[in-house]
C-alpha cells in the first residue's frame, strides 16, 4: 500500500515535469510577481532538470541572489533575464570559429554520442563552402563503423581514407595525413572509435593518434572536437575532463538537441574546464549541424525559441 | 572522476549523528541534504529525489537507534533499503513464450547501444542452449544492418535482413522464417529514435501489433541525465515495456537513470551492459545499483570480479586471510599479479567504498608503473620480510633497494601503500561480512 502511494505521488510529480519548461516558466512568472524564495527554488529546479548539475546550479543561484539584493530586483521577470545573462557570461560571447587551412579535426567521444554522423555533417558544411574535404576512417574497432563513414562520404561526395576492420587506427590517420598533404586537402576529419574515458589503454591509443597528427602535420590547424550527447547527465563532466587531459580537447560538439534533453551540462563543463562549444547537432540529416550560439542555446533552455 | 568526494561528504554528514539515542528531525534533515546531493549528482531525476528524500526523512525521524547500529549507520541502512526496494527487490527474467519462438523487441534512443546489446543477448541465449536469431529492422542508420551482421557472426547467430524494406514487413517475414527454421528466440533490432518523433514511434507501434513480441526491452545509456524519465515514460506509454537494459555501466557513471526509470515506469531492469565485448552482459542486481548510485562502492561486484579472475582455491585462502587480517606482502605480490587480470587498477579500486581514487592516484599508489616497481621490490625481499614487514629496518631497506634496482624512498613508498591496501581490504572484508549478516556496518562511522 505504502509503495503504491509512493509511485502514485511520483507519477503525478513527473507528469508535472513533463510539461515543458515554457509552461513552467510561464506559470512561475504568473504566480510570482515578486521575487521570493519559492521563485528562486523553482528556478533552481529548472536548472537541475536541464542537467546543469548541482554545483553549477548552486553557483548560478548564489549569483542571482546576490544580484537580486544588490540591484534591488523586485520583478520576477527581471530575474529570468539576470539568470540568462549569467549563463551567457559563463558560455562566453560568441566568437566565430574559423579554422585556418589546411585544418585537421580529430573527433573523439564515448560510444554512440554521434561522432560519425557529426563528421558527415561537418564534411558537408565545409564542402559546401568550397573546401576540399577528406575523411579518415579511424574507427577500426566497431563493427561496420568503416562502412558507416563511407556511406556518409558518398552522401557528401568527399574523399575517404580507410583500412580494414581491426587494423591500426593510428596507421589510418597517418596515411590520411599524407594523403591530405599530397592531394591539397583543406579539411581532414578523423573519425575515432567510441571509447569510455575511463579505459586507460583506449585513451592511450587516442593520445597516440593525436601525437601522430602533431608530428606529421605540424603546419596544419588542428582541432580536437569532443562530441557530447545532450541526453547525458553529470557524467559528461568526467568525460570532458579525461578527454581534455589526454588529447587536449579544443572544442565541444553537442548532439541530439532535437530531443527533449537540454544539454545543460555544457554550462558546467564550460565553467569548470573552459572548453568552448563549437557546434550543435539537431537531427540525423546532412544539414542538421549548426554553429553554437550561446544566446540561442540559453533561449532554448527556457524554451523560448 | 567527478564524484569521488561524494562518499566522503555523505560519511561526514552522517558522522555528526554518532552518539545520539534518537534521530531528531534536524539531524536527519542535515544528513538528507547530502543524500539529496548525492542522488542528484548521480543523475537521479529531480522529482524522484524529492519524493525519495521526503519518504526517507519520514521514516528516519524519531527512530530509536538500534543497539547494533550508530545513528549514521541507521540512516544509511534506511536510504539503502529504500533505494533497493524502489529498484525492484529481485532481478527478473525474460518472458518466454509458451509456444516458441519467443519474440524480443529492442527499442531506444539513438546511440543507446541496441545493436550491440541485441548481439549480446543472442550470445547469452545461445550459451544457454537456445537457438536464437537476429532481425535487422534498423533500415535508417548507415551500415546498421552490416553492423548487426558482423555482431551476429561473432556470436554465431544468424541475422535475418531484407535491406531497407519496411521494418514491419521484414519482421513478419522473419517470424515466418524463424518458425520454419525452428528458431526459438527472435531478437528484433530496431532503429534508434527520439521519443518525440511521432512518425517513428508509430512505426514501433505497428511493429508491435504485427509481431506481438513477448518482451519489449528499452535500451538506455547509463549516463543519461534528467531526461531519462521523459524517454522511458514515452516509450512505455506508447508500447508497454516489459523491461529495461542499462548499457555502458563499465564507465564511471553513477547510473541514477536506473532509479528514475524504475520509478516512473515500474518496469524492471533486466540486464546491464558492462563492456564492448559481446559477453559483457550481466544480470541486474538492485542492491549493487543502489550502492553505486549513492557512491558507496560496488563491493559485491568487486568480490565477484576478484573471484572470477583469481582461481578458486587462492580466492578462498585470500578471503580467510582478509578476515583474519593476516594479509602479508607475499599475498600483496600475488594480488598485484592477479590484479593485472582484473582490468585497470583504478577501475577496481574505484569500486571500494570510501576510497578517494583521485587522492590515491595523486599519491602515486595507482600508477601502473609503480606496480611493476612494487613487484620488483617485493621479489627482492626475503620470505621472512614479506610475512612480517615490521622487521624491515634501514639496512634491510638498503639491501632491498639495491636488489630491485630501486631507491630506499621507493621501498618506503611501497611499504606505505601496502599499509593503505591492507586498510582498504579490511574495509572490504568487514562490509562484506556485515552484508552477509544482513546488516550494513560502515567502519568509518
Ligand atoms: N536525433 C539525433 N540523432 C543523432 C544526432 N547525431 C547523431 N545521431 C544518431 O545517433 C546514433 C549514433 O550516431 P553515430 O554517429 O553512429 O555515433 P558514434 O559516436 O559515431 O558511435 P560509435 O562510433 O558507435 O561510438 C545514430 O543513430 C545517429 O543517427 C543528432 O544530432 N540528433
Ligand atoms: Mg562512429
Amino acid at each position: 500500500m505504502e509503495r503504491k502511494g509512493f509511485f502514485g505521488r511520483l507519477k503525478e510529480g513527473l507528469s508535472k515535469t513533463r510539461k515543458n519548461i515554457t509552461e513552467k516558466m510561464d506559470q512561475l512568472f504568473k504566480y510570482h510577481n515578486e521575487v521570493d524564495d519559492e521563485l528562486l527554488d523553482e528556478l533552481e529546479e529548472l536548472l537541475i532538470l536541464a542537467d546543469v548539475g548541482v554545483s553549477t546550479t548552486t553557483k548560478l543561484m548564489d549569483k542571482i541572489r546576490e544580484r537580486v539584493k544588490a540591484e534591488r530586483i523586485r520583478e520576477a521577470q527581471k530575474v529570468r533575464h539576470v539568470l540568462k545573462e549569467e549563463i551567457i557570461a559563463i558560455l562566453g560571447e560568441q566568437e566565430e570559429f574559423n579554422p585556418r587551412y589546411p585544418a585537421v579535426f580529430l573527433v573523439v567521444g564515448v560510444n554512440g554520442v554521434g561522432k560519425t554522423t557529426t563528421i558527415g555533417k561537418l564534411a558537408h558544411m565545409y564542402q559546401k563552402q568550397g573546401k576540399r574535404v577528406l575523411m579518415a576512417a579511424g574507427d577500426t574497432f566497431r563493427a561496420a563503423a568503416i562502412e558507416q563513414l563511407e556511406i556518409w562520404a558518398n552522401r557528401v561526395g568527399c574523399q575517404i581514407v580507410r583500412h580494414t576492420e581491426g587494423s591500426d587506427a593510428a596507421a589510418v590517420v597517418f596515411d590520411a595525413v599524407q594523403a591530405a598533404k599530397s592531394r591539397g586537402i583543406d579539411v581532414l576529419i578523423c573519425d575515432t572509435a567510441g571509447r569510455l574515458h575511463t579505459k586507460k589503454n583506449l585513451m592511450n591509443e587516442l593520445e597516440k593518434i593525436n601525437r601522430i597528427i602533431d608530428r606529421e602535420y605540424p603546419e596544419a590547424h588542428k582541432e580536437v572536437f569532443l562530441v557530447l550527447d545532450a541526453t547525458t547527465g553529470q557524467n559528461a563532466v568526467s568525460q570532458a575532463k579525461m578527454f581534455k587531459e589526454k588529447v587536449d580537447v579544443t572544442g565541444i560538439i553537442l548532439t541530439k538537441l532535437d530531443g527533449t534533453a537540454k544539454g545543460g551540462i555544457i554550462i558546467a563543463i564550460k565553467s569548470e574546464l573552459g572548453i568552448p562549444i563549437r557546434f550543435i547537432g539537431v537531427g540525423e540529416g546532412l544539414d542538421d549541424l549548426q554553429r553554437f550560439d550561446a544566446q540561442a542555446f540559453v533561449d532554448a533552455l527556457f524554451d523560448e525559441v | 572522476m567527478a564524484f569521488e568526494g561524494l562518499t566522503g561528504k555523505l560519511q561526514a554528514a552522517l558522522k555528526k549523528l554518532t552518539g545520539k539515542g534518537k534521530l531528531s528531525e534536524k539531524d536527519v534533515k542535515e544528513a538528507m541534504r547530502e543524500v539529496r546531493l548525492a542522488l542528484l549528482e548521480a543523475d537521479v531525476n529531480f522529482v524522484v529525489v524529492k519524493d525519495l528524500v521526503k519518504k526517507i526523512t519520514e521514516r528516519a525521524v524519531g527512530q530509536e537507534i538500534m543497539q547494533s547500529l550508530t545513528p549514521g549507520q541507521q540512516v544509511i541502512k534506511i536510504v539503502n533499503e529504500e533505494l533497493t526496494a524502489l529498484m525492484g527487490g529481485t532481478q527478473s527474467k525474460v518472458n518466454m513464450a509458451p509456444n516458441p519462438p519467443t519474440v524480443i523487441m529492442m527499442v531506444g534512443l539513438q546511440g543507446s547501444g541496441k545493436t550491440t546489446t541485441a548481439g549480446k543477448l543472442a550470445g547469452y541465449f545461445k550459451k544457454q542452449g537456445k537457438n536464437p536469431m537476429l532481425v535487422a529492422c534498423d533500415i535508417y542508420r548507415p551500415a546498421a544492418i552490416k553492423q548487426l551482421q558482423v555482431v551476429g557472426q561473432k556470436v554465431g547467430v544468424p541475422v535475418f535482413e531484407r535491406g531497407q524494406k519496411d521494418p514491419v514487413q521484414i519482421a513478419s517475414e522473419a517470424l515466418e522464417f524463424a518458425r520454419k527454421e525452428q528458431r526459438d528466440i527472435v531478437i528484433i533490432d530496431t532503429a534508434g529514435r527520439l521519443h518525440i518523433n511521432e512518425e517513428l514511434m508509430e512505426e514501433l507501434s505497428k511493429l508491435k501489433s504485427q509481431v506481438k513480441p513477448h518482451e519489449i526491452l528499452l535500451v538506455v545509456d547509463a549516463m543519461t541525465g534528467q531526461d531519462a524519465v521523459n524517454v522511458a515514460k514515452s516509450f512505455d506509454e506508447r508500447l508497454g515495456l516489459d523491461g529495461v537494459i542499462l548499457t555502458k555501466l563499465d564507465g564511471d557513471t553513477r547510473g541514477g537513470a536506473a532509479l528514475s526509470i524504475k520509478a516512473v515506469t515500474g518496469k524492471p531492469i533486466k540486464f546491464i551492459g558492462t563492456g564492448e565485448k559481446l559477453e559483457d552482459l550481466e544480470p541486474f542486481h538492485p542492491d549493487r545499483m543502489a550502492s553505486r548510485i549513492l557512491g558507496m562502492g560496488d563491493i559485491l561486484t568487486l568480490i565477484e570480479k576478484a573471484q572470477a579472475s583469481i582461481d578458486e582455491k587462492k580466492a578462498q585462502e585470500l578471503e580467510r586471510k582478509l578476515r583474519e587480517q593476516q594479509f602479508t606482502l607475499e599475498d600483496f605480490l600475488d594480488q598485484l599479479q592477479q590484479l593485472k587480470n582484473m582490468g585497470s587498477l583504478t577501475d577496481i579500486i574505484g569500486m571500494l567504498p570510501g576510497v578517494d581514487v583521485q587522492k590515491l592516484s595523486a599519491a602515486g599508489a595507482l600508477n601502473e608503473k609503480e606496480l611493476v616497481k612494487a613487484e620488483a621490490i617485493i621479489q627482492s625481499m626475503t620470505p621472512e620480510e614479506r610475512r612480517n614487514p615490521s622487521i624491515i629496518n634501514a639496512s634491510r631497506k638498503k639491501r632491498i633497494a639495491a636488489g630491485s634496482g630501486t631507491t630506499i624512498q621507493d621501498v618506503n613508498r611501497l611499504l606505505k601503500s601496502f599499509e593503505q591496501f591492507r586498510k582498504m581490504m579490511k574495509q572490504v572484508s568487514s562490509i562484506e561480512k556485515a552484508m552477509k549478516r544482513g546488516r550494513f556496518r560502515f567502519p568509518f562511522l
